[in-house]
């Protein structure tokens, strides 16, 4: 038993988390939402590296819980929304980003150099939504075999049974077929 | 004579050389693969190393070959439908997947969830740790050569899977949580099982802990193996035993208590070593503090209903089909269409024998889930294994697997 678990019964006021989402908004000009109770900070993709660093050095998040995305599909401009859920361990707030991304041009930096473990749930990202991260290390796919063509958890991704194609619904399933260079 | 083909290098490190060492390119070091099948990997997990002699190099963690696609699976199924396959993800830890999963829906639809419900998750899912690490105990030891303890964990395990049995009629598979409570209620023959389990499990702790804790052939394998700093654990985002062997007693059973863990008296067991010895120590504990919490939450046990009685959510009881009308549009309705919670996305975590085990929930206001995102805690703490392993023999990667406590299901999903 050591100082950490002193940490722990340290109960988090809201009003820390609140203070701590203020000064985001401000430096960053991050957008609120609140839904049951949980703060998300939504942020351009140019912005977030530099923001879990803050969050990280500054406001005491030593923690990248998840980092996993939704697909808007067919939206296109923001398609998806990567989301990055981080912890602070000693002063137990949980705190959501979220960053919207366009769906013809799915590139984001690389969070590996703030949060190490980043590492294999951006190679998740990239094997199941091709969501590119530029300077991350070792982007391979890491649950699909590696010769896999597609992203499964794209919505556009059919879920392995094929619809069959009549007269009347032909061109709506053509349109919606996987082109093989993904 | 037919010529015996080797693997060369490249082949093996398909898209994978920047990963190993220069020697490694020149055959001066030793490629080797270890898994999937390989009894130690505990599952279908792909080790490949790089060897110079038994001295561990690098490790690259092959995983997938558990891959069910389970996230995408339930998105093409209503929010009742989708709960069996959480079953499916971590098999040692049923309990617990089912509780994220119906925790993750009542936050997204407010739901209620009735006093005994809670209780009866509580007792269950302390239960579910205890199985689970008795799992964990018996193939570590396995593992390291002590074979006598897996028969022993075996033995323990069964008596708790046959409670379960008792109730949801599943050993492992028990879908036995719903959104809103349970599936029914316990049986009669419920309190005196666990009541009897209660009265002769310490004493099998103490059983296993003679075979083990002072053993010295056991300490010499473990004891300063696969150290894990708190920095490190922290910057990794290592979560459950691991985490608080190496110092940091995080535990969201307290940090952010869920199912009424916070009425419950139990410590959180901590250890500073970090090392493989620790983790042992840490685990040991877990188990003499969950049937703690089990004891109390039997005895503080409300009697009542196990269901919310929202019936937009809950199928109503089957007495009332055959007098009310509304009773049976809300039964048609949930069984076929499901039921629709606003739509919005939340995130519910509870402390699985692992670690953090959370569920991403997005909907968009149908009867389906438009996106579930499991985040798993054996994917991260598998990903710190090459750094532990490092420097190490290869024998010493066998105990280090096995105190990272993977479950591929849960790592694949």
């Amino acid at each position: 038993m050591d100082d950490s678990t002193s940490n722990m019964e340290h109960n988090p006021t809201e009003f820390e988390l609140n203070s701590t989402v203020q000064r985001m908004v401000e430096k960053f000009g991050a957008r609120v939402e609140e839904f049951r109770g949980d703060p998300t900070l939504e942020v351009r993709a140019d912005q977030i590296v530099a923001l879990c660093q803050t969050l990280r050095d500054i406001e005491g998040f030593e923690m990248l819980v998840d980092e996993t995305a939704v697909d808007y599909w067919p939206a296109e401009a923001p398609r998806f929304h990567v989301i990055y859920l981080l912890r602070s361990v000693s002063r137990n707030q949980t705190l959501c980003l979220r960053v919207p991304l366009d769906g013809n041009e799915p590139v984001m930096p690389t969070m590996t150099g703030v949060y190490p473990n980043a590492n294999w749930y951006e190679r998740e990202l990239w094997d199941m939504f091709g969501i590119h991260f530029a300077g991350h290390p070792d982007l391979r796919r890491i649950l699909m075999p590696h010769d896999w063509v597609g992203h499964p958890l794209r919505k556009d991704y059919p879920l392995g049974y094929e619809e069959p194609q009549f007269t009347f619904n032909y061109e709506q399933i053509q349109a919606r077929k996987l082109n093989p260079k993904d | 004579m037919e010529e015996m083909i080797l693997p060369t290098s490249e082949a093996m490190l398909d898209g994978m050389t920047h990963l190993v060492s220069e020697r490694a390119l020149e055959g001066e070091t030793l490629l080797l693969n270890m898994g999937p099948q390989h009894p130690s990997t505990h599952g279908v997990l792909r080790l490949l190393l790089e060897l110079d002699g038994e001295k561990v190099i690098t490790v690259i963690p092959d995983i997938g070959y558990l891959h069910t696609g389970v996230e995408k699976n339930m998105e093409s199924k209503t929010y009742l439908k989708a709960e069996v396959m959480t079953d499916r993800l971590d098999y040692l830890n049923t309990m617990g997947n089912n509780l994220v999963y119906v925790l993750a829906i009542e936050k997204l639809a407010e739901l209620d969830v009735p006093p005994r419900a809670d209780g009866i998750r509580v007792i269950f899912t302390e239960l579910q740790r205890i199985a689970s690490h008795l799992v964990w105990l018996g193939t570590h030891a396995l593992d390291l050569a002590a074979m006598s303890v897996f028969l022993y964990c075996f033995r323990e395990r069964e008596i708790i899977l046959d409670i379960m049995e008792m109730c949801s009629g599943q050993r492992m598979m028990t879908t036995y949580f719903r959104p809103g409570g349970l599936w029914r209620d316990v049986p009669s023959g419920f309190e005196d099982a666990v009541r009897e389990f209660i009265k002769i499990f310490p004493a099998r702790i103490d059983e296993y802990e003679a075979l083990l804790t002072r053993n010295p052939l056991f300490l010499e394998r473990v004891q300063g193996l696969g150290v894990l700093t708190k920095e490190n654990a922290l910057r990794w985002a290592i979560t459950g035993p691991m985490l608080r062997a190496s110092g940091v007693g995080f535990d969201l059973r307290k940090a952010k208590p869920y199912s009424g863990y916070e009425q419950y008296d139990f410590d959180i067991p901590t250890q500073t070593a970090g090392d493989t010895y620790a983790r042992y120590q840490v685990r040991m504990e877990e188990m003499r503090q969950s049937l703690r919490i089990v004891e109390q939450a039997l005895n503080k046990l409300p009697y009542g209903p196990v269901r919310s009685n929202n019936r937009k959510y809950v199928p109503p009881p089957r007495s009332e089909l055959g007098v009310s009308m509304e009773a049976v549009i809300h039964h048609f309705k949930l069984w076929t269409e499901g039921f629709n919670p606003p739509a919005g996305a939340v995130y519910s975590a509870v402390e699985s024998p692992r670690g953090e085990l959370g569920v991403y929930l997005v909907s968009d206001g149908g009867p389906k889930p438009y996106r579930i995102h499991w985040r798993v805690p054996s994917f991260d703490n598998l990903q710190i294994l090459p750094m532990l392993a490092k420097g190490h023999l290869v024998a010493d990667l066998v105990a280090l697997i096995g105190t990272t406590d993977i479950v591929l299901g849960d790592v694949d999903r």
